[in-house]
Order: structure tokens, then sequence, then C-alpha cells
């Protein structure tokens, strides 16, 4: 499946949202996901099924002012 | 103790956490500073990064509440879905609200702010808006809900300071009971002390501590000038007058000719 992973055009085998983060080596409870601009909460991404084209963000914590 | 949305702060200074020369002195600048606020974001992680776990767990080792903000973002869609998405990860309803207008000034977009306050109050926010010195926008957004305003004094980190004194005093006088705080635009700890002893509740500053040349002195420094500035505030400042008046006794006086 070809999807738009923060910014950069991936070929994955992940058909979840869940089993995404877990190829591209993702992991921990400070990790917030989105896909095409909307939130999906962590406890939703097992069940999260994805599509060709979707665009997703994976954002962490990082300084900020 | 400085009362804020309910919440006891020991410290009217909030700080922010970017631009540091490390983590290190970051933590060091914290404490110096004696903040209970410091800001944070949410940025992209890259695939098996942990850049955002060492700093996350950096800041709950400092005992510190969070106020994530939505720095960097354009539109009100962006603002609120990096809202929601900050209050997974941190685990608080407190977000600093950022939709920005101007790439060069880094000025809000008023109009998409309160729409983007609106959404997110009514979905539970405690809504810190970055807002300007602008009255009739202050009004807009406490009618969005917003229970804490966080007016500019000077554009971000142009170190500035309060470059508009009238409309700051004209916002205080006209939201007396409105928790005020400065946010953006102080350069020296007396900009921040001169916005205290305007009345305003707080500040909440960054580049001026982390780019100074010693961020922890700088941070100690601007602990004072706040605390001197509420406490003259609190103690009644005398009014300025275009006329000398001697501050010594003139009864009494000798006279020798």
């Amino acid at each position: 499946m070809k999807l738009i992973v923060n910014g950069e055009a991936l070929e994955v085998e992940a058909t979840t949202l869940a089993a995404l983060l877990k190829e591209l080596d993702y992991e921990g409870g400070w990790l917030a996901t989105a896909l095409n601009g909307d939130v999906v909460p962590a406890a939703e991404r097992t069940e999260f099924r994805l599509s060709d084209g979707d665009r997703i963000e994976i954002l962490s914590p990082m300084q900020g002012g | 103790m400085f009362d804020l949305l309910g919440t006891k702060l020991a410290s009217r200074l909030l700080l922010g956490t970017a631009q540091y020369p490390s983590p290190a002195i970051l933590a060091e600048a914290v404490k110096a500073s004696g903040t209970s606020v410091v800001t944070v974001s949410l940025r992209r992680e890259m695939a098996g990064g942990r850049g955002g776990e060492q700093f996350w767990s950096l800041i709950r080792s400092l005992g510190v509440r969070v106020l994530p903000n939505t720095a960097g973002c354009h539109s009100v869609k962006e603002a609120v879905t990096t809202a929601k998405m900050a209050r997974e990860v941190f685990g608080t309803p407190w977000i600093k609200l950022e939709v920005i207008g101007n790439h060069d000034t880094l000025q809000p977009d008023v109009f998409g702010l309160v729409e983007a306050a609106r959404i997110l109050c009514e979905d539970g926010f405690s809504v810190f808006p970055y807002t300007t010195d602008d009255l009739v926008v202050a009004e807009r957004l406490l009618e969005a809900g917003c229970k804490v305003l966080m007016p500019w004094c000077a554009p971000i980190g142009s170190a500035l300071g309060p470059i508009n004194i009238m409309a700051l005093r004209s916002m205080r006088g006209n939201l007396p009971d409105v928790p005020l705080i400065v946010d953006a635009g102080l350069g020296r700890p007396s900009h921040a002390a001169t916005v205290m002893e305007l009345g305003f509740d707080a500040v909440l500053l960054n580049t001026a501590v982390a780019k100074a040349a010693d961020p922890v002195g700088m941070a100690r420094a601007f602990s004072k000038a706040v605390d001197a500035g509420r406490e003259a505030y609190a103690s009644g400042l005398l009014e300025p007058r275009d006329v000398a008046v001697p501050s010594t006794p003139t009864l009494g006086r000798a006279v020798f000719s």
C-alpha cells in the first residue's frame, strides 16, 4: 500500500495504523497520530484500517515556546 | 501563590523550552527560574526515533506542569488537530493556542484564533490563546469561552519589549478579572517588570532566556524581575507628575541669609 507518512511517500505492508507503527519501528506512549488531518487516538489504532494514498502524521513531544 | 484556572502556581513566570544550548542547560534554567509551567510542542518523529521520549522524560523529571502549544499552525484545522494530539500525549486540557497569520511577523490570525478557540473550548480544553494586544479581539476570545488570555507585547523573538503600553493598559483596565499573561516579545528583565507593574498576572517567555549567553543566570534575573514588578504593582505605584516635589521636608529648613 502506498502512503504518505510524515510527508514521505512509502510503500508498506501494514493495513492498520497500529501495524504501520510497528512496521516502521515506532513505539511508545508518547506518540500521537493523525490520518488525513484528523486525530486517531492510540486506542483506535488497532482497528483503524488504512487506504491507499492516506496521509499519516506521527508526532512526539518536542521543545516549544 | 498565583491561582491560574484553579491551579495554584508558585511562580508568575512561564518558561518556554526551545532553543537552549543543551538539555542540561534547559533543566538548570527551568530550576533557576522557579517556574511552575513550561511550554512544549509536538513535531514529526523519525522512524525508530527516540528524541521525543528523551525530551518528555526530561520535562517530567522537572516536576512542572506543561502547557502544550500549537506553534507553527496556520489554519484552524491544523491548530485544532494539533491541540487534540497534544491533549492525548501530554495528558492535559491546557493548550496554548497559536494560529499564525503572517510568516514575517508571526502575528496571530485573530479571526482563525477565535474560531479555533470556540471549537476547543466546547471540546473541554482550557485554551490559552496567543493573541495581539487588541481589546476587541480579547473580548471575542472571552465570548468564545477562553478564561485566560495571552497578549503579545511585541512579535515573537523580537526582544523589543512592550511597544504599545497604551494597548496593554487598556486591556488590563477593561478586563480586571481575567488572568492576562504577556506572551512574546520580552527581551529583558526590565520589560517583564514593566508589564508586571501594569498589573498583568504573569509573563511567558523563551528566547530571551534560551539565547542569553548564560541562560541559567538570565532565568534567575527574569524571575526576580517578575517578582519585583508584581510586588510593585501590589504595593501601589506613584503616578508620574510634571512638577518637582521635594522629598525632604521643607518645614524647619535653616535660613542662613
